[in-house]
């Protein structure tokens, strides 16, 4: 397969603020690693899942995939090629084949602006149509795509008139506008009712299945992941700590981090005496990282090596990665 | 032994466009030591309910009729000041977000303290000595009594917040969406406390919520909402897999079971209907796939399905399992 996104060792680190007396007295700048060393290739049409818990680096991730955040460090190529920072020109064709849709709609559409000039605007400030015949000929089609019909309906209404879910796609049909060829979408669902969660995630796929569009979907609920994707990296602490296919990560995971998170996923089920890896604690501070594997302050088989060297992810089984000192199944069976 | 008894209890709100009939004729039951789960979708009026019972509803919001009995005494025959008394004692509220209400300039342990003395009638010390073991109780080390809210995180704020809902021993506790802004791992910490909560002081736990599937794991009955009706009501395992009501079935097929078979989770077309002029007859039937002339018109009763399990549903013989 054809990748069409590729980080390698892609770090993002953040100056942490400290008090004034300490910006000034210490030497010694703190950082935040909120992603430390990630690699991921996401195919031509493939749906890449990434997901943790917040703080995990999970969206810092894909802001840096589409130069909304600066890396530090590491190589992102798209298409084969170093992906533009600034504003040039490349850049500016960059942005129209990468999109992304963010979690809030209610947040991420501009109040005072008609459906029409919401959608239509990636549009204008491309310089991509001439009158506006043409930018209204291009909207209905993408409200089309977005599943919002009639689409004249829609044209002169107002934010505030939607519903959640119109909204989302909304947001949606300004996304596909430019035809692009690759789309991070930040928790789409997460504010959305469980009832309407199902229209927008079959948007995506058939988005992917009509226009091969590739996309990088950050989540934290495993479920929706394992629906929807090919495959998923499971992130802890700016790190992947699993990659492998949507159905080896959820039936046959071998990190105990992964293996935890799977076992404490509410289900639609009656689980009240299902077996439970119930971590302590929550995750640490990023400032401040634990010394060999990360997870190894909450890990429930750590052992004496995990507290001084850091796994690398290796592949155990082909297109299965762990970052595991001594990656094993802990719990058997369903509930 | 039976606690709390909602008998066909009616809220609405005024607004300019009109009345919001927000709870329309719901009753239940919550005995000692029991879960129930409230569930449905935004607007069907869970936290209506939950402010009800609470007597904390707006200024717009009026019971209209009904009876919340706590104990066989009718919350709502009370004047505020005697309601003011019996909150935090008889019933405590947990809010979603709740982590967020806690006041940022003042130690958490004294805002605790502040609750059991006022209420409690107890001076610092002893006020002091119970924090520290409501802090025992929900697992946070109780010599952080005197830190700051900005020191704790997420889920320690949701800790002390449940501290401070058990602090003058409630018989009930609401939670209105007590995990929903909260981490996976930190929700299945949240959810393991308040099951051995329930175990262990016999609290009776109204859960209010829209995830169904949170209910799965620590819920004794469920009832579904809908637009101001409770449609369906059981045990968790009734609900779960022996629903009878079409609504509920949506609801429940809306959740990826990552045990089951990987097929796209299902959708409820159209919107939750306008409570101002809910729609006729039974009011999912615009949504409803088995709607007849029937639906349209006349309001469904309650069917006993035996055991507790009861569904409000003209349709419920054609939809065998």
């Amino acid at each position: 397969m054809k990748s069409v996104m590729e980080a390698s060792a892609l770090h993002v680190h953040f100056k942490a603020r400290g008090s004034f007396i300490q910006e000034i007295f210490s030497n010694h700048q703190k950082k935040v690693k909120a992603v430390d060393g990630v690699n991921i290739q996401i195919g031509e049409g493939e749906i890449f899942s990434l997901v943790g818990e917040s703080g995990s680096g999970k969206t810092t991730v894909g802001k840096a995939l589409l130069a909304l955040e600066h890396k530090t460090s590491g190589s992102i190529l798209f298409n084969g090629e170093e992906i533009p920072s600034g504003t040039g020109k490349s850049s500016r064709r960059f942005r129209q084949k990468a999109q992304m849709i963010f979690q809030d709609p209610y947040q991420s559409l501009n109040p005072r602006d008609i459906v029409l000039d919401i959608v239509g605007e990636p549009l204008v400030v491309n310089n991509l149509i001439k009158t506006s015949a043409e930018k209204r000929e291009r909207v209905i089609e993408a409200l089309g795509w977005a599943g919002l019909r009639p689409q004249e309906e829609y044209l002169y209404r107002l934010p505030h008139e939607l519903s959640g879910g119109q909204r989302q796609r909304v947001a949606i049909a300004a996304a596909l506008i430019l035809n692009p060829q690759f789309i991070v979408a930040d928790e789409p669902v997460s504010m959305l009712d469980v009832s309407i969660r199902a229209d927008i995630l079959r948007l995506m796929v058939e988005m992917r299945d009509r226009l091969g569009i590739s996309y990088l979907f950050i989540t934290h609920d495993l479920s929706l992941a394992w629906l929807i994707s090919d495959r998923i990296a499971i992130m802890y602490l700016g790190k992947i700590m699993e990659i492998g296919s949507s159905e080896l990560i959820v039936g046959s995971s071998l990190h105990p981090y992964t293996q935890a998170l799977i076992s404490v996923m509410p289900l639609p089920r009656v689980t009240k005496n299902k077996k439970r890896l119930i971590l302590k604690g929550e995750t640490p501070d990023p400032i401040d990282l634990p010394v060999g594997c990360r997870f190894n302050p909450r890990c429930p088989v750590v052992q004496d090596i995990c507290r001084r060297q850091e796994p690398e992810l290796a592949e155990v089984t082909p297109g299965h990665q762990v970052a595991c000192h001594f990656p094993k199944k802990l719990l058997v069976g369903a509930p | 032994m039976e606690m709390l008894s909602v008998r066909n209890l009616v809220t609405q709100f005024s607004i300019k466009a009109g009345q919001v009939k927000a709870v329309d004729g719901i009753s239940f039951t919550l005995n000692e030591g029991e879960t129930l789960g409230l569930v449905g979708e935004s607007g069907c009026g869970k936290t209506t309910t939950a402010l009800s019972i609470a007597g904390l509803l707006p200024s717009e919001g009026r019971v209209v009729s009904g009876e919340i009995l706590l104990s066989g005494i009718d919350l709502l025959t009370l004047s505020q000041e005697e309601l003011r008394k019996r909150r935090w004692k008889d019933i405590s509220v947990i809010f979603q977000g709740a982590m967020n209400a806690l006041n940022p300039v003042m130690k958490v342990g004294d805002q605790i303290t502040e609750v059991i003395m006022l209420h409690d009638n107890k001076n610092y010390q002893e006020a002091r000595k119970q924090v520290r073991e409501l802090f025992s109780l929900v697992e946070i080390d109780p010599d952080r009594i005197d830190g700051y809210p900005h020191e704790f995180s997420g889920g320690m704020k949701q800790r002390v917040m449940i501290a401070m809902a058990l602090a003058c021993r409630p018989k009930i506790v609401i939670g209105d969406e007590p995990t929903t802004a909260l981490d996976v791992m930190v929700q299945a910490q949240i959810l393991n406390l308040l099951e051995r909560l329930c175990r262990d002081i016999k609290m009776g736990l109204l859960l209010i919520t829209h995830d169904l599937s949170v209910l799965g794991e620590i819920a004794d009955k469920v009832a579904v909402m809908y637009a101001g009706k409770i449609v369906e009501m059981g045990s968790t395992e009734d609900i779960l897999t022996q629903y009878r009501h079409p609504y509920t079935e949506k609801l429940v097929h809306s959740f990826p079971d990552i045990y089951g078979k990987r097929e796209m989770v299902s959708s409820i077309p159209g919107d939750p209907p306008n409570l101002i002029d809910p729609p006729s007859g039974c009011r999912f039937h615009p949504r409803c796939s088995l709607a007849t002339i029937r639906c349209r018109t006349e309001e469904p009763g309650y069917i006993d399905l035996g055991g507790g399990h009861i569904t409000a549903c003209h349709e419920i013989r054609g939809y065998e399992k």
